[in-house]
């Protein structure tokens, strides 16, 4: 039964399937758990981060192709959910036809951008998507009149998942009200988004993508329609990372470009699907757990460090809990040198 | 045979997983035309292209001039006065001719009498001077091919197929200019697919079948003798010789 | 150079359609003027737009020439050219601020002076950086792009949190010297000075770059290095040095156009190269990777399109680059000059 969900694609390491494990149970009872307004807030958000990692290595690790526009996609999920929440009025209706609108539209802009740069070669995608993401969080902030500009747009999702909604007293120190019920809707549509991307990965489709990874002049040469094949997985990965951005913007119940759209947030996913492992789904998983968590505590750490070294020179600055990106830059380009199969290929070397 | 320009001893060349020379012995005697023969794809573009340093020998030694160059790189290997003409002609078709010319001439500026020799030996290249290389016909490229080798005056010229695809006059153009060279007394190894040349050119023949050197001797022996040539080279030897 | 051929080369054969094609995409900046002289009513707001179109493309010019040079010859993507842009601007404007004293005298000769020694202070910091950061960031992953394109980035982040550990978190305001400053009127347009000087320096340093490429042997050998860099090292050239010199070269021109461009936007932030990038893909992009007078053309269509359009329709600027990009491609899918690649 498990075998099958996971499309055979079992973790291959004892320690990975323990962490894993724990994950999972921790992500799936973290209400419970880990009471409280911000943890349950980090938790959902490391849900919405395993799928757009998970998507996102779909591309990198079994395409070979690198996008700078997946935070776009990201941003078209959430806006999706956004602006028809806000224009169709609060409801169930409205909270669908975004996600799917944003999920079909993400899908067909992935189309023309992989139409027009994988034709030609695979790192004009990377250039285009970097230009065609920045042109639209450009765009989405002068769109005032549409977009909120800079401020983004506050809307009203269904009322049984907001906290106003109760249906009981506490359990187990969780508060049973609408809050409880969309973090439910989180876990489970990202559970699910991840096991489809894991049968996308382990389908006849997916090898065919491997293939290409591993050398795509072979694979043209067998008979494999190269950039069909790309593309395919370039609209997949942007429709799911739209999803993903619709789970958010459905929990957090606001969108703007620093939340959904900016590069920090590509950033972001650089480094989870490199530090957790290109080529696996479940290095998304650790990636994405480890570098939230990190967000979170990290900058206290650095803080207290920073004071430590007062006094002396530059030191401060650099351990300053502003420049957590610093750090983290210099651990991703290590991390491509020395580390290039992330956690998980450590993980699974070991065995 | 005493003192060979260039010597190959066990040489190995793996390409990717492949493993395309597996111990090529090989000498190129001083002032002679030597010929490496055999059938498609048995190793005699990657022989030159090792000796040149495009691909690193895995195993075995190079020995240029008595000198191991097995190690060094591509640029060294040429300055030690190494003319190479490889099987795609590695023509710049950007440049015009003059410029490949020049470019081809790494000591410093083509010399004008030897410049003048090659427009004899070569003249289209007088006439598309300034035009673009890329504009050049096939055979007019495989020219500017060999004249840039011949810019400068060679310890040793590498050869790949100076007259694959050529009409017949173009072919005893290219024939006429290396008998030229031969005759000045440079050293030459030669791939040939077209035996006729390869019998009217060479002085010593070097004959190769999987990855390996199967038959070394002299030219003339391999040309009288039909069946050795059927043995090492298959039928199709026949039909062109 | 040596002998000249006693008759004229005859290379007529070609169509005379095959013979224009090349020549198309050096029309295409004159048309897209005259495109904005029928779109834009003033004809003075005209005149100051394309200055300042043609000065934005000179300056994207200078920074953008180095990366498509660097891929053209090693096959190398640099993701975080950028920073050389960030690092130079500092650097140079650093220099300049502590120069306060030349630039703001009234002496054309004391702040010329000045931003001479910003700019070469600028270019040998940001032509030291290039070495360093090809050496340890780009030299391990030659061949794979994957990562070349992932490293470069992360050395992007470092440097740009680097710059923001130095000189801080704010942005830098600055005013440009005191003769620099102000506008020149020609037929009633106004035009800023410094976009003239700008112009005159990017096509200055266009037909520099040119010359030595089509007159030098070092010019010749990365022309011939672009197409076939193996057959060069065939005739006896070390290539992997032409690159690494053309890589400082390429780091040290986007640090002098870090510095023209902080000029020119007055302000000077650590993410200032990022942003350009996204200008710089475009223009390499629609140039043809590899190609100088691609990037030359492509840069200068870029900036007057996007001076145009921000007059016009100022929510469409950075979009209006994405539709020339697209125009450009489904043209020509390799770019306006496509490079020739021996395989």
């Amino acid at each position: 039964m498990i075998v099958k969900l996971l499309s055979g694609d079992l973790p291959r390491s004892t320690v990975l399937a323990v962490i894993l494990g724990l994950v999972f149970i921790a992500l799936a009872f973290a209400p419970f758990l880990f009471p409280g307004v911000r943890s349950v807030d980090t938790a959902a958000r490391i849900c919405v981060f395993i799928v757009l990692v998970a998507s996102y290595d779909l591309m990198l690790g079994y395409g070979g192709i690198v996008s700078f526009a997946h935070t776009m996609f990201f941003g078209m999920g959430a806006y999706g959910v956004a602006l028809s929440s806000t224009n169709m009025g609060r409801g169930w209706d409205a909270m669908l036809t975004g996600s799917l609108t944003g999920a079909l539209a993400a899908a067909a802009l992935a189309f023309l951008i992989g139409l027009f740069s994988l034709r030609v070669r695979a790192i004009f995608f990377a250039m285009i998507t970097l230009a065609v993401a920045s042109a639209v969080a450009v765009l989405v902030s002068q769109l005032s009149s549409i977009t909120g500009g800079e401020d983004g747009l506050t809307y009203l999702i269904p009322r049984e998942l907001t906290p106003a909604f109760r249906f009981g007293d506490s359990f187990l120190g969780a508060n049973l009200n609408g809050r409880l019920l969309a973090y439910y809707l989180v876990f489970s549509g990202a559970l699910l988004l991840f096991l489809i991307l894991l049968r996308v990965v382990n389908s006849p489709f997916g090898r065919v993508l491997q293939a290409i990874r591993e050398n795509d002049f072979r694979a043209e040469a067998v008979g494999f329609r190269v950039v069909a094949y790309r593309t395919g997985a370039t609209c997949i990965s942007a429709a799911v990372a739209a999803l993903a951005g619709s789970l958010y913007a459905i929990w957090l119940r606001y969108v703007g470009p620093d939340t959904v759209l900016s590069f920090d947030i590509m950033i972001d996913i650089l480094l989870m699907v490199v530090i957790g492992g290109m080529g696996t789904m479940y290095g998304a998983v650790i990636g994405a757990t480890l570098l939230v968590l990190a967000q979170n505590y990290l900058q206290g750490i650095m803080g207290t460090a920073s004071r430590a070294v007062e006094g002396l020179p530059i030191l401060p600055d650099l351990l300053d809990p502003d420049r957590w990106l610093l750090w983290l830059g210099v651990l991703f380009v290590l991390s491509i040198y020395f580390f290039p199969t992330g956690v998980v290929g450590r993980l699974r070397m070991q065995r | 045979m005493s003192d060979p320009i260039l010597t190959l001893a066990g040489v190995h060349t793996n390409i990717a997983q492949y493993h395309i020379l597996q111990g090529v012995d090989l000498v190129v005697p001083r002032a002679q035309v030597t010929m490496l023969l055999g059938r498609n794809g048995v190793g005699k573009t990657t022989t030159l292209r090792t000796v040149m340093g495009h691909w690193r020998a895995s195993g075995g030694t190079i020995t240029l001039d008595g000198m191991d160059i097995t190690q060094l790189p591509t640029s060294a290997i040429a300055r030690m006065g190494v003319g190479y003409v490889p099987e795609n002609m590695g023509i710049f078709s950007d440049l015009t001719v003059e410029e490949n010319m020049v470019l081809a001439a790494c000591r410093g500026k083509p010399d004008p009498a030897r410049l003048d020799w090659l427009f004899t030996v070569f003249p289209p290249l007088k006439t598309f001077w300034r035009g673009q290389a890329g504009t050049l016909s096939g055979g007019q490229k495989q020219m500017l091919s060999i004249a840039r080798a011949m810019i400068e005056e060679r310890r040793l010229y590498l050869i790949d197929e100076p007259t694959k695809g050529l009409a017949p006059a173009i072919i005893a153009t290219m024939a006429r200019a290396l008998r030229e060279l031969k005759d000045q007394g440079s050293s030459l190894l030669l791939v040939e697919q077209n035996f006729a040349v390869a019998r009217a050119l060479g002085d010593a023949a070097v004959v190769m079948d999987d990855g390996r050197v199967i038959w070394a001797g002299e030219m003339a022996e391999l040309a009288r003798d039909a069946g050795l040539q059927e043995r090492l080279m298959g039928l199709n030897v026949q039909a062109e010789g | 150079m040596t002998h000249a051929p006693e008759h004229a080369p005859r290379m007529a054969q070609a169509a005379l359609r095959d013979r224009l094609a090349p020549l198309i995409p050096f029309a295409l900046v004159p048309l897209l003027v005259v495109a904005g002289l029928i779109a834009i009513p003033s004809t003075s707001s005209w005149l100051t737009l394309t200055v300042s179109g043609l000065a934005m493309g000179m300056m994207i010019f200078i920074m953008a020439s180095g990366m498509t040079l660097v891929f053209g010859l090693m096959d190398v993507i640099n993701f975080g050219h950028g920073v050389f842009i960030s690092v130079g601007a500092f650097i140079g404007i650093t220099v300049l601020l502590m120069l306060g004293h030349m630039t703001q005298a009234p002496s054309l000769l004391l702040n010329l002076t000045a931003m001479l020694v910003a700019v070469i202070a600028a270019m040998l910091a940001t032509g030291a950086l290039g070495w360093a950061f090809e050496r340890v960031i780009v030299k391990p992953v030659y061949g794979a792009h994957l990562k070349q394109i992932l490293v470069t980035m992360g050395g992007l982040i470092v440097v740009e949190q680097l710059i923001i550990v130095l000189w801080g978190p704010e942005e830098i305001f600055l005013t440009r010297p005191e003769a620099l400053k102000g506008a020149v009127t020609f037929w009633g347009a106004a035009v800023e000075k410094y976009r003239l000087v700008a112009v005159g320096l990017g096509l200055v340093l266009f037909l520099a770059m040119r010359h030595v490429l089509r007159h030098t042997k070092v010019g010749l050998i990365v022309r011939a290095g672009v197409e076939n860099g193996e057959m060069v090292e065939a005739l006896g050239y070390r290539l992997r040095l032409v690159f690494v010199g053309v890589f400082i070269a390429g780091s040290a021109l986007a640090g002098l156009g870090g510095v023209l461009w902080g000029l020119y936007q007055e302000v000077i932030t650590a993410h200032m190269g990022q942003q350009i990038m996204v200008l710089i893909f475009i223009v390499v992009i629609i140039g043809g990777l590899g190609s100088v007078e691609g990037c030359f053309i492509g840069a200068l269509l870029v900036g007057l399109m996007q001076n145009y359009v921000a007059f016009l329709e100022p929510k469409l600027a950075l979009i209006s680059n994405i539709g020339l990009m697209v125009a450009i491609l489904m043209w020509r899918p390799q770019g306006m000059i496509p490079v020739v690649k021996a395989k």
